[in-house]
């Protein structure tokens, strides 16, 4: 044995992590790590801090001794107070007793709920260009991963006729996630209907990450559990990181039938036991009276959103009005370099970070995502170095 | 809150064109609404937010509760209007509770702002009382905090 040889290490490795590829993102992480005075639209959290009233209570718990672990489904106060908040924003009714679980984070109960669900070689149907962890969140499972693609030309949208054709008998689940990171893209109250006909129609589980859900600009969110027929098989998730600026406190929320919830909730106790009780108390203060701080925060995006895609389509970028979310996903193809090339020539030439397509999935090459959660100052300065770098690719 | 009435209450300053780039609207448009909202009486005006604390002159600023007798005609309105004419008075409400008017009241010293309250305050016909209190420092002024501002990092890639 020679235990210093990482080549010794690496063929003991699972093969499955092995085969696994890192993430676009780190890679580009540690190029923009490198460099000094970036200006970086390559986030994916909220530039607010939590609000003042949730961090105070966070110590005022702290304060009180409350230290220790919860009930494995989180607690009953902040159970009740998911329920409550789901039921008025989104319509759906799920028992806090029996049908919700706290989780750290929304990344965590998306584990769980592939984890609980399938067994090697179930086919799970889900959309790039997407969030990085699902397709290794599919693997890790054993399940096989198959691609929706979608793109620009349709506002990035799951259409029950893109669907259709890629549903086979080995088909179980079904993931969704809109508004979607990292294209801000949305579905209408009719394509919703349509997709949740297919599932039901199918007999899919549909798990939907609802986790931008509040940031929906231009009308009301509509969630596919909230269709008729899906909330049996539908396995809700949402979270507290991006409409409430929470991103670090790391937790998240599934709701979905008992029988599922129970299911999720063995794989959780026994790795992640619960969630830590501080920034449960802390969101249980911030599901309080949450509309307000949404809606500050909210209009600051809105802003955003429209200032960059101005700038954009200003410089003469195809690119589609975001419904929700906090991203830009412009198209850079007709410049005639990859992804990859125009974000790193960015990067170096103006200090501009923005984070290539391709490390949502392939078919976001030619598209560099934005996120304009930075402040209006950052964001103008932004603007203007990248005009000046894409008339340079233009001469 | 109307979208334009939002930003201006954040950022007064904010030109035009920029103001229209962010509420998808037009320069053009974004004037005829400031108009409006100042025709209308809802902007009454634009002004700076000081760090007083920040300035070499010791201006001194008080808080002054005033106790009045309502008049039968007008209850507390005429008074007030009254009170709130002099120039040292930067800002006054109608309060419920112990005491009936707050003022907020600045001048260049200690004497100045005395000699308002001991000779035109409570020379006030209807004026039963006041109580005088004198800022220290100052925190937060019109939503702004003063001081402890401080650069919160963030990753800058993450998922």
């Amino acid at each position: 044995m020679k235990p210093n040889d990482s080549k010794f290490l690496l063929n003991r490795l699972s093969t499955t992590v092995a085969d696994l590829p890192r993430s676009g993102i780190r890679d580009f992480f540690e190029v923009v790590s490198q460099m000094k005075d970036v200006i970086s639209l390559g986030v994916g959290e909220p530039d607010f801090s939590s609000p003042w009233h949730v961090r105070e209570s966070a110590i005022y718990s702290l304060e009180q001794g409350q230290t220790g672990y919860t009930s494995n489904l989180g607690t009953p106060q902040l159970r009740g107070r998911i329920s409550g908040y789901v039921e008025k924003f989104f319509g759906i009714s799920y028992q806090p007793e029996r049908e919700i679980l706290v989780t750290v984070g929304v990344s965590e109960a998306l584990d769980l709920a592939i984890r609980a669900l399938c067994n090697p070689g179930d086919e799970v149907i889900y959309h790039e260009p997407c969030y990085v962890s699902y397709r290794p969140l599919i693997q890790l499972a054993h399940a096989v991963p198959v691609i929706l693609e979608t793109d620009a030309s349709d506002g990035f949208k799951v259409t029950a006729a893109k669907l259709r054709p890629l549903i086979t008998d080995k088909t179980k689940v079904l993931m969704l996630n809109f508004p979607t990171n990292p294209t801000g893209g949305g579905l209408t109250a009719e394509e919703v209907k349509e997709i949740a006909d297919l599932a039901v129609e199918k007999d899919l589980i549909v798990i939907t990450d609802e986790i931008y859900a509040e940031l929906t600009y231009d009308r009301e969110h509509l969630s596919v559990a909230a269709m008729p027929g899906m909330k049996e098989r539908t396995i809700f998730l949402h979270g507290f990181s991006k409409a409430l600026a929470m991103t670090g406190w790391r937790i998240g929320y599934a709701c979905a039938p008992h029988a599922l919830i129970e299911a999720m909730m063995k794989i959780h106790q026994y790795t992640m036991l619960c969630a830590p009780i501080m920034s449960q108390q802390a969101a249980y203060e911030a599901l309080r009276n949450p509309e307000e701080d949404i809606a500050v925060m909210k209009e600051s995006y809105w802003r955003r959103r429209n200032f960059l895609h101005g700038a954009f389509t200003g410089m003469g970028l195809n690119c589609g009005l975001p419904e929700g979310a906090f991203y830009m996903f412009p198209e850079i193809k007709s410049l005639g370099v990859t992804a990859k090339d125009f974000a790193l020539g960015l990067l170096e030439s103006e200090k501009v970070a923005a984070v290539p397509g391709t490390a949502f999935g392939a078919c976001g090459e030619g598209h560099l995502r934005c996120c304009y959660a930075t402040s209006m100052e950052q964001l103008e300065v932004a603007m203007q170095r990248m005009q000046r770098y894409v008339d340079h690719l233009r001469e | 809150m109307n979208h334009l009435l939002a930003l201006l209450k954040e950022n007064a300053r904010i030109s035009l064109e920029d103001a229209a780039r962010q509420l998808q609207m037009t320069p053009e448009e974004v004037a005829a609404g400031m108009e409006a909202l100042e025709k209308e009486g809802v902007i009454r005006a634009y002004q700076a937010v000081v760090n007083e604390d920040k300035l070499a002159a010791d201006t001194v600023t008080a808080v002054i509760e005033v106790k009045v007798q309502p008049e039968r005609e007008g209850g507390f309105d005429r008074i007030a209007s009254r009170l709130a004419r002099y120039p040292e008075v930067t800002s006054m409400y109608l309060m419920s509770g112990q005491y009936d008017l707050m003022l907020f009241v600045e001048g260049d010293d200690l004497r100045t702002v005395a000699s308002f309250v001991s000779e035109k305050l409570s020379s006030i016909s209807g004026v039963t009382g006041t109580a005088t209190h004198f800022r220290l420092k100052t925190y937060k002024h019109h939503g702004v905090l003063m001081d402890f501002t401080h650069e919160t990092e963030r990753l800058q890639v993450s998922p």
